[in-house]
């Protein structure tokens, strides 16, 4: 009995680091091989548009609504102490420091790192990949490294846009519907928000969530069981292992950047 | 051929977006368009207390803002608070005379320097020494102060 679970255990973590190690490996691989992409930018911009573009509208779309919403809840709140002209600050200091690059990293691992495992577990279990290997060409550097180096690019460019359309989203409900004088709305913020500390940082931010969304869809897929089974559970894994690497992340990332003021 | 045309610019819209995002953060949002660090002196005021003030607290004068606070420390010889004062070049003709204040914006905003210019024909220069300086409200103080009186009079009230 007790032998039975310290066997499983053992069995389970050993599982575990062997995995680490392959995905380390993995990360190695894929980096390497983005300097064979450079050369070729007909691969990287095909990526580019089935990571990027085709998450623009739900990104852009979500960043309105959190936007809107933080306008009208930070109303509510802000209008009790009478200071409803520090919104701005409130709407543009939450977006651009977390809301920003987490939400739109999650909705960017549910969109687009969804999509990158199933593809690269169905080119796995269609036998792509070997076929590719057979034909001498190295399916890291042909199809993993322009994928995460779409990936990487396209994170913090999204996360941009959501801030940017939240806050003209908080600016229509503030001043547009509850009567927030629109020159404090703006005026407030660039006062509050430093460009090193706020925007910068929440740039760095988004580029360490694209980097790790990315790797880990990309590994999932790779990694899959070639099954119909093993690639919907790595699909699962994306999106579950993506959200609590990118939540989990912020707050080390938060501690770090805005510790100290 | 044409698919992937569409697919380019698409692909060149989307970045085109992207770092128009990034831009109008950066120059609508933030600060960076307000103020640049590089082309400013910097001058000290020695206060007996500067309160809450912060590193990058604005310097005003006559209510319009003209430089940043950079730094503060604690002189231990004379026990008075240094703080060092960033101007934008532009506004290099404060007399030698100007007198720094600490005042809150608001009754709970933050803190700032706020400069009244003197009459001298001498301008403070780059390394220049406010001398004439009038430390932060205290805002316990002020209400212990307030409080302390009332229970005073009160209590002289009683007497008579």
């Amino acid at each position: 009995m007790m032998i039975e679970f310290l066997q499983t255990l053992g069995k389970n973590t050993r599982a575990s680091f062997t995995k680490l190690g392959r995905a380390t490996f993995f990360l190695i691989q894929t980096v390497s091989g983005t300097a064979s992409v450079l050369p070729r930018p007909r691969l990287l911009l095909k990526q580019m548009y089935s990571v990027g573009v085709l998450s623009f509208l739900i990104i852009t779309i979500s960043g309105l609504f959190v936007g809107m919403v933080l306008g009208l809840q930070g109303y509510y709140t802000l209008s009790d102490f009478g200071a409803e002209e520090t919104l701005g600050v409130m709407v543009a200091a939450s977006l651009v420091r977390e809301l920003g690059p987490v939400v739109s990293a999650l909705l960017f691992a549910g969109r687009a790192g969804s999509a990158l495992t199933a593809e690269i577990g169905l080119m796995k279990a269609t036998e792509q990949l070997s076929g590719m290997e057979m034909m001498a060409v190295d399916p890291i550097k042909r199809i993993i490294s322009p994928r995460f180096l779409a990936g990487l690019l396209s994170m913090p460019l999204l996360a941009a846009l959501f801030s940017a359309v939240g806050i003209i989203g908080g600016q229509l409900v503030g001043s547009g519907l509850l009567g927030v004088d629109e020159g404090a709305y703006w005026s407030q913020m660039q006062a509050n928000i430093d460009f090193q500390d706020d925007i910068i940082n929440g740039v760095l931010k988004s580029l360490v969530f694209g980097f790790v969304t990315s790797w880990i869809a990309l590994f999932e897929g790779y990694d899959s069981v070639p099954t119909s089974e093993g690639v919907s559970r790595a699909t699962t894994r994306t999106v579950v292992n993506s959200a609590f690497s990118i939540l989990g992340l912020d707050f080390i990332l938060t501690a770090l950047m805005f510790g100290d003021d | 051929m044409q698919h992937t045309n569409t697919q380019d610019t698409l692909v060149g819209l989307f970045v085109a977006a992207g770092i128009a995002g990034l831009f109008f953060l950066s120059m609508q949002v933030s600060n960076l368009s307000s103020f640049t660090e590089h082309d400013s002196y910097t001058i000290t005021a020695r206060f007996e207390n500067s309160g809450g003030l912060k590193v990058k607290s604005p310097v005003s004068a006559a209510g319009v803002k003209i430089g940043q606070v950079t730094g503060i420390r604690f002189d231990p010889k004379t026990y008075q608070s240094v703080v060092s004062l960033s101007i934008d070049v532009q506004y290099n003709n404060l007399p030698e005379d100007t007198t720094a204040s600490i005042f809150t914006a608001g009754l709970l905003g933050e803190q700032y320097v706020s400069l009244e210019p003197g009459g001298s024909d001498d301008f403070l220069k780059n390394g220049g020494n406010i001398e004439i300086t009038q430390s932060a409200i205290i805002l316990e103080k002020a209400i212990g102060q307030f409080l302390f009186k009332s229970a005073e009079e009160k209590a002289e009230g009683k007497k008579k």
